[in-house]
């Protein structure tokens, strides 16, 4: 099986500061990886340069292609890396409204990107999105309000259903469930996890909450100061850490 | 199926002074197929510690693993989860499962991570329920509210859905009664009839002393400790 993305020395300095240093790893189809650290540890600088929004001092980003072929996507052209960012790539953000257009219907949000990749028929359009609203079990009857009008949780699925309509092949997720209640929480991570496995989708997932990973994510990154610290196997990282600071990490959580 | 060279552990406690806690030296062990091999010793001797090790849960010091041709030591993340997923699997004692997910199905996703039909799997998995005295009217309930008993048995019925190649059992009849630690002993006996090679720990000695062939004693792997000690 060949890497859907190789990520080679990444590295992005704000200034004399460092954002994220040499990072390295190859993500495989149908992976999920979790990247965890604290606030400042670098993870959602690594994240916004893997996914375009950033541009790295140094480091290739490489995207296999639907014919096959490695592009790097930091050195791609921008309308390259924009079709790419509409078609086999999503990214979920942590705050819905960074995600969606809040003056638009929920229905709209979802065909929009669909008509982005081309559709024209409005009865298949409103099909489709209807279909992905149930399949984020958001009912049909609110096809046409705005998100304006949904509760936060409901936001949030519906940006997800927003991203993956097109059928991406990877997604990236930056504190998915942040903000939410636990029992949405819950909800949200159940719907994650079969779309994951449904689709085969390869997703990076970027939290600070670990039990988040736990479910979610194969392997795990853990980050500190712009670094990367331990990598591995998400329940073999969490319940033998072998790092100074993923043991003090593991060990701060409070037991329920 | 499974076999085990030159096997070591330490822990480092970076957050306690960097204390280095050496916890198993050259442990060896073939387990071949059809074969159940009982871990004995006191506790803290190890047992735990070498049955999460061979899962990929605790990371080896030094040695090698090899299950089914996949040597666990230095295997990458995914070809671990492979090796999960189709070969080897594991009955823990504690139950842990995704929230709001009804307990037919989580029985039944170890099947269907191997491909298996949903209807089949939901199937086999109301089986094995049924075999373990689970109440049907708590099939479609999510087994987080479920009694302690009650969750152990739906762990055992997902551990022995799907038949893996190799098991590691810890401690399957703990607190079992009469009738379904009889169940689990016949599982576990299908098990190793179908050729599967079974590693566990059993502190019931009756049910070692049915299903084992051999014993263990971790201990003598373990530093500053001798066999039969304590």
């Amino acid at each position: 099986m060949t890497p859907l993305l190789q990520v080679q020395n990444i590295s992005k300095f704000y200034g004399h500061r460092i954002g994220c240093q040499d990072v390295n790893f190859d993500l495989y189809p149908g992976e999920v990886m979790g990247i965890v650290g604290e606030s400042g540890s670098g993870k959602s600088t690594l994240l916004n340069c893997l996914a375009g929004f950033l541009t790295p001092e140094t480091g290739e980003v490489r995207f296999e292609m639907r014919d096959g072929e490695m592009r790097d996507t930091v050195t791609m052209s921008e309308p390259e890396r924009r079709m790419l960012s509409r078609t086999d790539w999503a990214f979920v953000h942590q705050h819905a409204r960074d995600g969606l257009r809040m003056n638009v219907s929920a229905g709209g949000n979802v065909g929009e990107r669909l008509m982005a990749v081309g559709a024209r028929h409005y009865g298949n359009i409103r099909a489709e999105a209807v279909d992905w609203l149930g399949r984020v079990e958001i009912s049909e009857e609110r096809v046409d309000d705005r998100p304006t009008q949904f509760s936060g949780g409901m936001q949030q699925r519906l940006q997800i259903a927003r991203n993956l309509v097109t059928g991406p092949r990877l997604v990236f997720m930056d504190e998915p469930t942040g903000g939410l209640d636990v029992s949405v929480q819950a909800r949200l991570l159940d719907l994650l996890r079969g779309l994951v496995r449904e689709m085969g989708l390869s997703a990076i997932i970027v939290t600070h909450d670990l039990a988040v990973v736990r479910l979610l994510a194969d392997r795990l990154m853990v980050m500190k100061d712009g670094h990367v610290v331990e990598t591995g196997l998400t329940d073999q990282v969490l319940d033998d850490p072998q790092h100074a600071y993923t043991q003090l990490l593991v060990s701060s959580v409070l037991q329920v | 199926m499974i076999e085990i060279r030159n096997l070591s552990k330490t822990f480092t406690l970076h957050n306690q002074g960097g204390a280095v806690i050496p916890v198993m030296h050259g442990a060896e062990l073939v387990v071949a197929p059809g074969e159940c091999v009982a871990l004995t010793g006191a506790s803290g001797a190890g047992k735990s510690t070498l049955m999460r090790m061979i899962y990929g849960n605790y990371l080896a010091a030094g040695g090698s693993i090899v299950v089914d041709g996949v040597d666990v030591v230095q295997a990458e993340p995914r070809e671990i989860l492979a090796l999960r997923r189709d070969v080897l699997g594991y009955v823990s004692q504690f139950l842990r499962v995704v929230p709001r997910v009804p307990t037919v199905d989580v029985v039944a996703e170890p099947l269907l991570a191997v491909g298996a039909e949903g209807e089949a799997a939901r199937a086999k998995a109301r089986e094995l329920l049924a075999r373990l005295n689970i109440p049907e009217r708590l099939w479609s309930l999510s087994p987080t509210s479920f009694s302690g008993g009650e969750q152990q048995r739906v762990n055992i019925a997902r551990g022995f859905a799907h038949d893996y190649p190799a098991m590691l059992l810890d401690e399957p009849t703990a607190s079992l009664d009469a009738t379904n630690r009889e169940t689990v002993l016949s599982l576990i006996e299908e098990a190793k009839a179908r050729g599967a090679a079974i590693v566990g720990i059993f502190h019931d000695e009756a049910a070692r002393a049915r299903v084992c062939d051999r014993e263990i004693d971790v201990s003598i792997y373990t530093p500053g400790l001798t066999a039969g000690a304590a």
